[in-house]
């Protein structure tokens, strides 16, 4: 009997006679013998919880990359995570329950939502928010689906300074014949090209979807972009970095239409990429058309504040096949993670930590850029991330400083050779920085 | 009830420390800087540990009681795997790291397709869908570029049956494909002559939850994906219900030709609460050219991360899986080895047939054939009839000290009660429910407004969900 089967041979008989069968096999009778697995999966045998511990430890030691330090970012980000979060996360009370179908016993997910929602309407600038996505990316592919239910329109303008990864997920999303994806140069200055943009949009488009800051760092501007596509009676999407959200303007506040962005940064583990969350929040007249689990306010039968998951004809267990997206299961508790994460660090924290980014990232480039023959590949200004043009392989840079324990910045083979794009964050020293800088310095004048 | 964070607001406390600022300040360009205060909450760590402890208290969870949510597979959450997950060596690690730098996390997400591709006997994964839905996106598309690729292209329609997860026929029109729903039998079976009569030259795929929603295996299974192979579609299985199956009988020898897993139902992962969960899916030699970006080889040199698309359906999502959770699903995996995986399979089909059969003289169960799996359908149109819905039985499961089933789910039944014990649930705990079920039939015969009033012993009354969307608050207003 395993550690997870509370009932043993005894309970199992008597159970069975019950049911009124003499052995367990007779439920399996409405599976063919032919399809029956004969024998065992072959599978290794079972390890105990000491066994386990060790195995998954000797894993992680085979992962060196969590003890480099990190100047990569590209979308996800070494922040540091105050430890009340997973405290919070992982009691039973949060981590093991199910969707908060049953409002009634479900207020304490229902509310923390509904507070996220809030904080993510705030810092984006919209009027109110989703219960989540599954990241970013997919976060932004489901805003361009939106933007089509609402504009009734099937082109979609997408910045060529998206992540393009980000782009990639759009078009697993879109290309299935009915949708026209057109990608929009960026020009030397690092940003999109505003006159090219115009000339595309001609005829109309669903809507234009911007990054910012953009992949590279660079800070777009989000209200010419709006003014633009509304002429064209598309929606403005844009997707946003949240952390930057501390220092630069809002894009709701710039006519942004929908908002979405990666959850990672705000108090969710790197993890090789997942679990993160995306969130999606939009302008009011846009809400019914969004896709995913909304929570909404209300009053129990003594006229108690409560909470409920609502709009519900939008989804999928309601509507089938003319649902807004097909989106279930969701990433609820990093969603949790946030708006612990939101909560702790606050206006004041919040503000310090974005500031710090900012700051760290410009210290950084200005240190690169007293390399001889490093040069900044984008004139636009950028916030906390940015591409440099190393005067040797960037691959080749980035394993060297890999071997000297450091995470270097992100090759951008797209954009020449030697271009890398790098982050700092909150977490890198001054000391950290300079000896960085002094190692790939020294080494960029060992390859020359 | 409990005010929101903002209601403990005051300007200058902070509940996180940070490093001072070491480097020289850059100024902001002024065009650039955010105009308003983001209105956050400033509190210190102890009020907000209050406040989400407090709010944690509101919700029903595994450790609180039975969790009879059918086809959600609510079982129990081991703590060890949670724990092996947050190793810092493991979480800490950047997705877009060397493949020299992360062999420890790409040698389980190896070991962790190669055995879920041993469980439901095909050959080829992709661990990227972050859930069953974007598992089924994945499946689909799979097949409809197979069948592109092999001047088929024109197929596009997507069978199904009428007792299918709404999340099914969503992801049809997400693909871009047409609904076809296929009649269900008497026993709540897909029919087969339906299904014969329907597959044709415009098939696509068929997709099929197998237990069905019914939780009664299809029989028929091999006849069934031999209709559709033989008009030229392939075989969809939506695993949410795999549970019902492990060790016992494998999706790739019924003749299907891809499923998805729900590694956060079988294999034990937490809901939290709605995600994050996994949609693993898994597939015949014959799909692999065409899975998402990011899958796992193992070479000479270690194991790599395969980011080319190729003639790949494309990618998911920015990175490679919701990793955290199939740390969590190898563990399980690892803790049970083929004897326990099979054990959980069997438990879980003994808990099920052991409620229907003490449930059953109280609750009817229309589709009743012979033995269910892993769960069973009731009906509450008996107690309709006496003026008492569905909703008000689960709601009156809530102050039993219950959660209650699936409700008003599969469509195909009037009233429906979808229950699912799984494995993890003792005979006593099982018992207590069905006690709870019962004295609530009596209940509606003598004192029917104690069910329709419920629930009456949890942190609110039952919430008014029209009012909800006609005075419409998604967000606390500013200056609370």
């Amino acid at each position: 009997m395993s550690t997870f089967v509370p009932n043993g041979k005894a309970q199992r008989e008597q159970m069975l006679d019950v049911i009124g069968v003499e052995r367990f096999e007779y439920l399996l009778s409405p599976i063919p013998d032919s399809v029956q697995l004969k024998g065992e999966l072959d599978l290794p045998l079972p390890a105990s919880e000491l066994e386990l511990v060790k195995e998954f430890k000797g894993f992680a030691a085979q992962n060196s990359s969590a003890d480099l330090v990190c100047f990569r970012g590209a979308g996800a980000y070494d922040h540091y995570i105050p430890a009340a979060i997973d405290n919070i996360l992982t009691r039973s009370e949060f981590f093991t329950a199910y969707t908060p179908y049953q409002a009634e016993v479900s207020q304490g997910t229902l509310q923390a939502i509904f507070e996220y929602q809030t904080m993510i309407a705030r810092l984006t600038g919209c009027d109110a928010a989703n219960a989540c996505m599954y990241d970013g990316s997919s976060a932004v592919a489901e805003a361009a689906l939106m933007a089509v239910r609402a504009t009734r329109k099937k082109r979609i303008l997408v910045s060529g300074a998206l992540n393009p990864r980000t782009i990639d997920v759009i078009h697993t999303y879109m290309d299935n014949g009915d949708f026209e994806i057109n990608e929009v140069p960026f020009g030397p200055d690092g940003l999109i090209d505003l006159e090219a943009t115009e000339q595309l949009a001609e005829g109309g488009v669903a809507a234009l979807v911007l990054q910012y800051p953009n992949y590279f760092g660079s800070i777009e501007d989000v209200q010419a972009a709006a003014d633009l596509v509304h002429k064209h009676k598309g929606l403005l999407v844009v997707a946003a970095d949240p952390i930057a959200l501390g220092v630069i303007e809002a894009p709701g506040r710039q006519g942004a239409d929908v908002v979405v962005g990666e959850g990672q940064p705000m108090g969710v583990a790197m993890s090789y990429g997942g679990p993160y969350v995306g969130f999606m929040a939009a302008n009011s007249k846009f809400l019914r058309k969004m896709p995913g689990r909304i929570v909404g306010r209300t009053e129990d039968r003594a006229g108690n504040t409560g909470y409920v998951l609502t709009l519900q004809t939008r989804e999928q267990h309601i509507k089938r096949a003319k649902a807004t997206s097909n989106i279930c299961s969701n990433e609820a508790l990093m969603a949790l993670a946030n708006v612990i994460y939101l909560t702790l660090t606050g206006e004041t924290g919040f503000t310090e930590i974005a500031k710090q980014c900012w700051h760290k990232s410009h210290y950084l480039n200005s240190r690169l850029l007293e390399i001889d023959g490093v040069t900044d590949v984008f004139q636009a200004p950028f916030c906390r991330e940015f591409v440099v043009n190393l005067p040797v392989s960037a691959e080749d840079a980035a394993a060297y400083m890999e071997k000297k324990g450091y995470l270097a910045g992100l090759p951008i083979p797209g954009l020449g050779e030697g271009a890398m794009m790098l982050t700092a964050t909150e977490k890198r020293t001054r000391e950290e920085i300079d000896s960085f800088v002094d190692l790939l310095k020294q080494y960029i004048k060992g390859a020359k | 009830m409990e005010k929101t964070i903002f209601h403990y607001s005051s300007p200058g406390r902070i509940g996180a420390s940070l490093p001072v600022l070491d480097v020289p300040e850059t100024a902001v360009p002024v065009q650039y800087k955010r105009k308003d205060p983001m209105g956050l909450p400033e509190v210190t760590e102890g009020q907000a540990m209050r406040h989400f402890v407090r709010l944690s208290t509101m919700n029903f969870n595994i450790e609180k009681g039975l969790y009879p949510l059918g086809s959600c597979t609510m079982k129990y959450n081991p703590r060890l795997h949670e724990f092996l997950a947050r190793i810092e060596g493991l979480a800490a690690v950047h997705p877009l790291s060397s493949d020299s730098s992360v062999q420890g996390t790409l040698e389980i997400m190896y070991k962790l397709g190669e055995s879920l591709c041993e469980i439901t006997g095909f050959e080829a994964t992709t661990l990227q869908p972050a859930a069953g839905a974007q598992g089924e996106f994945a499946g689909l598309m799979l097949i409809k570029k197979w069948q592109e690729e092999r001047g088929e292209g024109h197929r596009n329609e997507v069978l199904m049956p009428d007792s299918a997860h709404g999340t099914n026929p969503a992801t049809s029109t997400l693909a871009g494909l047409k609904v076809i729903s296929v009649n269900s039998d008497q026993h709540g079976r897909v029919d087969v002559e339906d299904l014969r009569s329907k597959a044709g030259e415009n098939t696509c795929a068929f997709m099929l939850t197998n237990p069905n929603t019914l939780g009664i295996f299809e029989s028929n299974i091999e006849e069934i994906t031999k209709i559709v192979h033989d008009a030229g579609g392939l075989n969809y299985m939506d695993g949410a219900n795999m549970n019902a199956l492990l060790g016992i009988a494998r999706p790739g020898d019924m003749g299907f030709d891809v499923c998805h897993l729900n590694l956060h139902k079988t294999f034990s992962t937490p809901h939290g609460g709605g995600g994050p969960g996994s949609g693993v899916v898994c597939c015949s030699e014959l799909l692999r050219p065409f899975l998402p970006a990011s899958t796992v080889e193992k070479t000479e040199d270690g194991y790599k991360l395969r980011d080319r698309m190729g003639k790949s359906i494309g990618r998911l999502l920015a990175f490679h899986g919701n990793v955290g959770v199939l740390y969590k699903a190898y563990a399980y995996i690892r803790t049970l080895g083929p004897k326990g995986l099979r054990e959980v399979s069997e438990v879980a089909l003994i808990n099920a047939n052991y409620m229907k059969a003490r449930i059953k003289p109280y609750y009817p169960v229309p589709n009743d054939d012979g033995p269910c799996m892993h769960e069973f359908v009731a009906s509450g149109s008996v107690m309709a009839d006496k003026g008492v819905k569905t909703l008000d039985i689960a709601k009156r499961l809530l102050d039993y000290g219950f959660h209650a089933p699936t409700i008003y789910f599969p469509l195909i039944v009037k009233e429906a009660l979808m229950i699912e014990p799984t494995e993890t649930e003792s005979l006593e705990s099982i018992d207590k429910f069905i006690d709870a079920m019962i004295a609530i039939a009596e209940e509606i015969d003598l004192k029917p407004h104690l069910v329709t009033d419920a629930p009456v012993n949890t942190p609110v009354l039952r919430l008014d969900e029209v009012k909800a969307v006609k005075d419409l608050c998604l967000v606390e207003p500013l200056g609370q």
